[in-house]
């Protein structure tokens, strides 16, 4: 037991977490696009695992056949669009159920990253190409360190801030109609199929996006790295809300700081992570615990629906 | 008659639900139905007598097996009910249904007064619809003007159909469907709301269907009462033979056209 502790190195600890919350903050973005989905739209969207994955296969083989860093990552978002426009054609205009049809588009899409990359994984260096986010930006010299972390706090700002604007439009709200009631959304006129294909690319191109950003930050993009994503990115949801929910519903403006807790949710996912891999918990153990832990957050509150039901029932 | 121009026409509306199964049932059975401008029309009927059935086939729930849907003119038979709700009105029985809960008092008024319009990027609500939405909010003597940024979901039902009554009307409708949207209430809220429904038919001179089990309420209200049966009508009184109706004679009535007696829990005959 001695032996364990003090093989535990603290410093190893804190000169990770700068890491973990990088990695937080690139997978907070697909976080978003899951929060839309699935809070908004109340659409289980399996999409992201394929969607994740499609973006940096899409982002890394641009750059690596020349094309700006810039560039590459926008064309990643418009390739998650397209991913969630698919589930949404299949569910809308063939009728086929939400989970079903985005689980079908997730299948497709590993063999699509496949063809677009070529094999199972493709390298994308920082020595050689002008990437917009890498590890390499973090670990480097503190001021290297001071301006990835200023520009990445600064887009995830301007990101909350135009989809907080964009949910406070006319199509915005018809989102939010459509996902919190559907009868009442097509009874004022709203198309709702066409609002849940158009959520669906929105969201499936934030984690495209995201995908884009992570295969830069790790260097590579791989036809595995999606896999599980929409836990982590529930988890990030939950944590979110569990850790701020109280605080964000009485502020002004209240759904851009439920947006920014979903973000602060992924970080803190991340560097929990980090220090469960540092207690030296074997890392093929971090999905079940992650599964167990959304599992958990997402029973509660029908757990305590029932008890209250069962109060009343019994007054 | 026929150069006359109806605020909804329906003609010989079939629907059968479930066919071809044991479950096969003859919803609609050549329902035909004119409504003059400004009619305010009561339905009775037992269960499953075809009443939430016709306003749901006018507002499109479903598509209907045959007939046409003629609404101010304009056959709108063919049209998802998305399309449907510029000309339509609607409220429904469980008051959850007419509202989103999650989003504000004055989201859901916006949501209603563009009814019809294309969903643009301009801001979902407006400063100077935010003054008219008081203004309506106002006029139902709730209080809910006060609470214009308050989610849907907090408000009781009572409110919640105040609400959707004054959503349902914004856009002044060529016609108005109310479907038992005041049973789910308790008696003091649902006299209120049926109040309130008067009063917003009356003052923006809106054609009705009023769907309602309470026979009492179904003689007080509007111009014109029909009872259905089996997915058709079998009564249809209106004018002052309406109102001097009473509650015996719309049983007598009923016993007289079905055959058989008006027993039936959910009926009030009060």
């Amino acid at each position: 037991m001695l032996a364990y502790f003090s093989s535990l190195s603290f410093l190893t600890l804190l000169r990770a977490l700068p890491g973990s919350v990088a990695q937080g903050m690139v997978w907070g973005i697909m976080a978003l696009g899951v929060y839309i989905t699935f809070r908004l739209l109340d659409f289980a969207d399996l999409t992201v695992d394929g969607s994740m994955a499609f973006g940096a296969a899409v982002c890394v083989m641009l750059i690596r056949g020349g094309v700006h860093p810039i560039v590459a990552t926008l064309i990643a978002f418009l390739a998650g669009m397209v991913a969630g426009l698919v589930t949404g054609l299949l569910n809308t205009l063939l009728g086929i159920p939400g989970i079903l049809a985005s689980i079908l588009t997730q299948i497709g899409l590993y063999s699509i990253n496949l063809h677009v990359m070529g094999k199972s994984n493709q390298p994308v260096s920082v020595d050689n190409y002008p990437l917009l986010v890498s590890l390499r930006y973090v670990t480097g010299s503190a001021k290297s360190r001071a301006f990835f972390f200023l520009g990445m706090v600064i887009f995830l700002v301007v990101l909350i801030c135009v989809l907080y604007s964009y949910f406070g439009t006319e199509q915005g709200q018809a989102i939010r109609a459509t996902g919190c009631n559907p009868n009442m959304a097509r009874a004022q006129g709203i198309n709702t199929n066409f609002i849940k294909v158009l959520t669906l690319m929105i969201s499936n191109g934030l984690v495209g996006l995201s995908g884009a950003m992570y295969g830069q930050f790790q260097g590579a993009a791989d036809v595995n790295m999606g896999r599980g994503a929409i836990v982590i990115g529930l988890a990030a949801v939950i944590i979110g809300e569990v850790l701020f929910g109280k605080w964000t519903v009485k502020r002004k403006a209240a759904f851009g700081w439920t947006l920014g807790a979903v973000i602060i949710g992924a970080i803190v996912y991340y560097l929990v992570y980090q220090f469960v891999l540092w207690l030296k918990m074997p890392s093929e153990d971090m999905k079940l615990l992650s599964a167990v832990v959304v599992a958990v957050f997402l029973a509660i509150p029908y757990l305590k629906e029932k008890k209250s039901q069962r109060k009343g029932a019994k007054a | 008659m026929s150069e006359e121009k109806y605020a909804l026409e329906l003609r010989e509306i079939t629907k059968v639900f479930n066919r071809g199964t044991v479950n096969e049932k003859l919803a609609l059975s050549g329902l035909s139905l004119n409504l003059l401008p400004g009619d305010f029309v009561t339905i009775i009927g037992g269960n499953g007598a075809g009443k939430s059935t016709m306003l749901n086939a006018i507002a499109g729930v479903w598509p209907v097996d045959s007939g046409r849907v003629i609404v101010d003119g304009t056959d709108i038979t063919a049209l998802p009910e998305h399309k449907r709700a510029l000309y339509l009105g609607r409220v429904f029985q469980d008051p959850m249904n007419g509202t989103a809960a999650t989003m504000d008092i004055e989201e859901n008024m916006a949501i209603a007064s563009r009814r019809g319009q294309r969903q643009t990027l301009r801001r979902g609500v407006s400063a100077k619809e935010r003054e008219f939405f008081r203004e309506r909010l106002a006029s139902l003597g709730l209080g809910l003007e006060e609470r214009m940024t308050s989610k849907v979901g907090l408000l009781s039902g009572g409110q919640r159909q105040a609400i959707t009554l004054l959503m349902a009307a914004i856009k002044k409708p060529k016609l108005l469907l109310l479907d038992e949207h005041t049973a789910a209430l308790d008696p003091k809220t649902a006299a209120k709301v049926l109040e309130i429904s008067d009063r917003i038919i009356e003052e923006n001179q809106l054609t009705a269907l009023m769907v309602t089990h309470n026979m009492r309420d179904a003689i007080a209200h509007g111009n014109r009462l029909i009872m259905m049966d089996e997915g058709r009508i079998i009564y249809d009184v209106r004018g002052e033979e309406k109102k001097n109706l009473h509650v015996k004679d719309l049983l007598a009535k009923f016993e007289e056209v079905s055959g058989t007696e008006f027993a039936n829990d959910r009926m009030m005959l009060g």
